[in-house]
């Protein structure tokens, strides 16, 4: 079994129980952070999705509570400010929350209690890589899971300015980026996400990027049965589609989940910073240097001549004169 | 005996006085401001080694220099701070002498009989020409620049003193303005070295008298007919 199946199409069954070397190595990095020439990958690995079912979730918050044991955070304990959300927000020791909002239906005039379970979406073109200046800190497996290397931080946080859903967290203990890994290190040996195990109502599974869109096209059908004429799949192609999904009930407008982008896409400040500027920049410079040094070398220097130094001494000789002359006529 | 004129006027080695030799010097610079101005030139070539090596991967191995990835990013911002201070620090006491004027806008009209050293053709110049003053400006300006965006990147104090989107538009800014005083960086630089007797200037504070008769001529007469002439040397 291990050796036909290179990825988990479940997280649901039990771990396997013979020993299992990774299958996320070197070799299956399609990118990685600050790194011109990466060698293709040998192999290409069953691209693996996270689907989100927003109207399946209870807000029991398993999941976060199986992501802190899993990683082994330490997540402060916070303060209650009046609502679920807790903590306030991701913080580097805690890689998922869920977000509840209050919304209003207009149509129905319902109101609507509107959980998501915020995190790393996975993207297909990661902007926290793109932003990325340190070698290797952010690497992408073929399988689609894009994670932090911490040995290789420089605790920058551009990550944080490259990702378009605000995503990555610098730990104030390290000073290193942290975020949800779609458990690479259980993917790897077969398991599924802790989070999606975790999950009492199945609001969270986990399986092949293409089972994942089959399993959400079922439930989306459910829902517009049922009245959600908008439910739909959230697969933002703004930044290539994501290996974390949702299913929303109102897909019509995601913003309406705590904010989630209605176009996620790499912010073109951010391309024109990583892309014309950085290399542009460099030309620019690289050109300056090498035009000053063959001038320096091969132009004429602009020298002081000897008639100029005697200019000069004349000058001063006669000021001299005029002081002491000046003096004795006082 | 020494004249009371000159002695009254002229400390020995004080700023903008003429030694009369021979050879005549000309005091250019006081230690003061050679060691602010050495400050501030050290602290921009350690911010620059340390930003181009997270400004383009292929520079990444500079941050093997301040000892790794993790020092880079730490200690970059806190040169900047020193850069800030020890430049303003000069900043206010040069602004006067670097306000454009008349004589300038000839100058910078003749650019290339600048280029081409034919100094004879071109106004007498006070102590600073318009290509100093362009790099006076420049400098400043960017430095403002700089450390404004750069507190805005500075993930580790100020991460959430302005938003994403603005953080992305200061990062942005931040390596546009470290590409343009770099430029300007290399064109100060490289004019010291081109104009011979310059550096002088910045090692032991004095030029010969010929260059201050060639290039700042205004500078040496003001300084001759004020009677600021130290006669013991
Ligand atoms: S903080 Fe983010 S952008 Fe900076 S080195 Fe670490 S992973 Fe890369
Ligand atoms: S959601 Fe943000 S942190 Fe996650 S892969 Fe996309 S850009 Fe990177
Ligand atoms: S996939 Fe793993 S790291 Fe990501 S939220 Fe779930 S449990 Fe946490």
């Amino acid at each position: 079994m291990a050796n036909t199946m290179d990825s988990p199409r479940t997280a649901v069954s039990n771990p396997p129980v013979q020993p299992m070397e990774t299958n996320l190595t070197q070799r299956d990095l399609i990118r990685r952070s600050a790194t011109s020439e990466l060698p293709p990958p040998e192999r290409q690995l069953t691209p693996v999705a996270k689907l989100i079912d927003v109207s399946k979730c209870i807000g029991c918050k398993a999941c976060q509570s199986a992501c802190v044991e899993w990683n082994d955070t330490n997540p402060e304990v916070g303060e209650n400010v009046g609502v679920y959300t807790n903590p306030h927000d991701l913080t580097a020791d805690m890689f998922t929350l869920m977000r509840f909002s209050e919304w209003i239906n207009p149509e129905t005039d319902n109101l609507e209690w509107l959980i998501r379970k915020d995190g790393c979406m996975h993207c297909a073109d990661p902007g926290c890589l793109k932003a990325c200046p340190s070698p290797g800190a952010i690497v992408q497996y073929s399988n689609g899971i894009v994670d932090f290397i911490h040995d290789n931080c420089i605790g920058c946080g551009y990550c944080v300015k490259g990702c378009p859903f605000n995503i990555p967290r610098i730990s104030k203990a390290d000073h290193r980026a942290y975020k949800c890994t779609l458990c690479s290190d259980r993917v790897a040996v077969g398991q599924g996400p802790a989070c999606a195990k975790a999950c009492p109502t199945q609001a969270i599974v986990f399986g092949t990027k293409e089972d994942m869109k089959k399993h959400a096209e079922g439930r989306i059908a459910d829902l517009k049965s049922r009245g959600y004429a908008n439910a739909g799949l959230y697969d933002p192609p703004g930044v290539g589609g994501t290996h974390v999904m949702y299913v929303l009930h109102h897909n019509d407008k995601p913003h309406i989940y705590a904010d989630l982008p209605d176009n996620p896409a790499i912010s073109a400040v951010v391309q024109t910073w990583k892309g014309a500027t950085k290399y542009a920049g460099l030309a620019v410079m690289g050109l300056a240097a090498a035009g000053t040094l063959l001038h320096g070398l091969f132009g004429r220097a602009n020298r002081v001549s000897k008639h100029e130094e005697e200019e000069a001494k004349e000058l001063v000789d006669e000021s001299v004169e005029h002081v002491e002359k000046r003096e004795e006529d006082a | 005996m020494s004249t009371p004129a000159s002695t009254k006027h002229t400390k020995l080695g004080s700023e903008d006085s003429i030694r009369r030799g021979p050879p005549v010097e000309v005091v250019r610079y006081g230690p003061g401001k050679r060691i602010n101005h050495w400050v501030t030139a050290i602290s921009l070539i350690l911010l620059l080694l340390s930003g181009l090596a997270m400004f383009h991967p292929s520079l990444f191995f500079l941050t093997e220099l301040f000892g790794g990835g993790q020092m880079t990013r730490w200690i970059h911002p806190w040169i900047g701070v020193v850069l800030f201070i020890s430049f303003f620090i000069l900043f206010a006491q040069l602004w006067k002498l670097n306000i454009p004027n008349r004589d300038d806008v000839k100058w910078a009209s003749q650019i290339s009989d600048v280029i081409g050293g034919n100094e004879e053709n071109l106004p007498e110049l006070g102590k600073y020409n318009a290509g100093q003053k362009f790099i006076f400006w420049g400098m400043a300006s960017l430095i403002i620049v700089l450390i404004v965006t750069g507190i805005m990147a500075w993930e580790q104090y100020f991460g959430q003193l302005t938003s994403i989107p603005t953080q992305r538009i200061a990062l942005l800014v931040h390596s546009l303005a470290a590409v343009a005083i770099i430029l300007i960086f290399m064109l100060h630089v490289y004019a010291a070295i081109w104009t011979r007797g310059t550096i002088r200037a910045m090692t032991r504070g004095t030029v010969t008298g010929g260059w201050a008769w060639r290039h700042h001529r205004k500078w040496l007469k003001d300084m001759a007919g004020r009677g600021r002439i130290d006669p013991t040397k």
